[in-house]
């Protein structure tokens, strides 16, 4: 084990800044670029559901009258 | 559309010569979005769960096996995404010029998309390689930042990233942005060399290549171990990702087709 104590952990031999720093950042684009491409994927998806609804409520209501 | 008929016939000639040659793979077939699309799809969880698993061993290792340095200390823990992201951003840009040569010969539309879907994710790591590099920078050199030769053709990458993004969301038609972004995505490509081998072509401030075929690695193997399960963590996270965008974009670009309405209409 490298550290005594939670303290020393975050302190990372008076590293802490750059250590966490990189760390912290790293974590935040990946976390970021995963809810995006979730995001972007859903979208289109919900987007051509809705349009197809859209289009398939128009073709019914043309038969029906 | 007469044109794209033609062209989907000489790629069909092309896949069915090489489908015709013994025990070969017809690779084609994985070249049309609608049967791409459901593949992508069954591989996302395949490269994701691996992806989280490797990234908390990775991490484990990092922080807790590698032992401190003797003569950074702890600042060199910053290598084990500094040198992953590094890699990545290389390995990334590479493979999107190689799909836009392909999309350039072939003339396949999938390969186009590939491309736009791995953009974002390779730029990604290139901003994290040049963060990170920053960040270890400071405490061993006493700089943030040098115009070293290393680092410059890092940036440039950047740059070329970001210009074909721009480029090819600049422009409406999608084929024309298909062909005006590969022209950047190819004749980038040449910067990658010039991105390896800097640290041996100049005087640079940047050390040389921690890992290379040629010789023994030159860290303690257990750090070397660590860099390996967040590279290979990076690995699997960026195809992941990059799946999940060239679904999307696929969706997209694709929305009027037969495939797509049937793929909606299969869906409960």
């Amino acid at each position: 084990m490298n550290w005594a104590s939670w303290g020393d952990f975050w302190n990372m031999g008076g590293y802490g800044l750059y250590v966490w720093g990189s760390y912290a950042v790293t974590l935040v684009c990946v976390f970021a670029e995963v809810v995006s491409v979730r995001r972007q994927f859903s979208g289109q998806m919900v987007r051509l559901l809705r349009v197809r609804r859209a289009t398939v409520r128009g073709a019914g209501n043309e038969t029906e009258t | 559309m007469p044109q794209t008929d033609s062209m989907n016939s000489s790629v069909k000639a092309v896949s069915d010569k090489l489908s015709a040659a013994p025990g070969g793979i017809n690779w084609f077939k994985y070249a049309s979005p609608q049967t791409f699309y459901p593949l992508a799809g069954r591989l996302i969880p395949l490269f994701a769960w691996p992806a989280l698993l490797l990234f908390a061993v990775g991490l484990y290792v990092s922080f807790f096996v590698a032992p401190t340095d003797a003569t950074q200390g702890d600042s060199y823990r910053i290598i084990f995404i500094h040198v992953p992201a590094a890699w990545m951003s290389m390995i990334i840009y590479l493979a999107m010029a190689f799909w836009c040569a392909l999309g350039m010969i072939f003339n396949t539309r999938l390969s186009f998309m590939m491309s736009q879907a791995l953009a974002p994710t390779g730029a990604i790591w290139t901003f994290l390689a040049l963060w990170t590099g920053a960040l270890w920078g400071k405490p061993t050199w006493g700089a943030w930042w040098v115009w070293d030769a290393r680092l410059t053709s890092e940036l440039i990458l950047l740059f070329l990233y970001l210009g074909y993004m721009a480029l090819v969301a600049a422009m409406d038609d999608p084929r024309r942005a298909d062909r005006a972004g590969a022209v950047v995505a190819i004749v980038g490509a040449i910067n990658v060399p010039i991105i390896y081998f800097s640290v041996k072509w100049w005087n640079t401030l940047h050390q040389g290549a921690s890992v290379s075929m040629t010789s023994a690695p030159k860290m303690a193997s257990i750090m070397l171990m660590g860099m390996l399960i967040m590279a290979l963590a990076a690995w699997a996270y960026s195809i992941a990702v990059v799946l999940v965008r060239v679904r999307a974009i696929m969706l997209e670009r694709e929305r009027n087709t037969d495939w797509v309405a049937q793929m909606l209409e299969n869906r409960p």
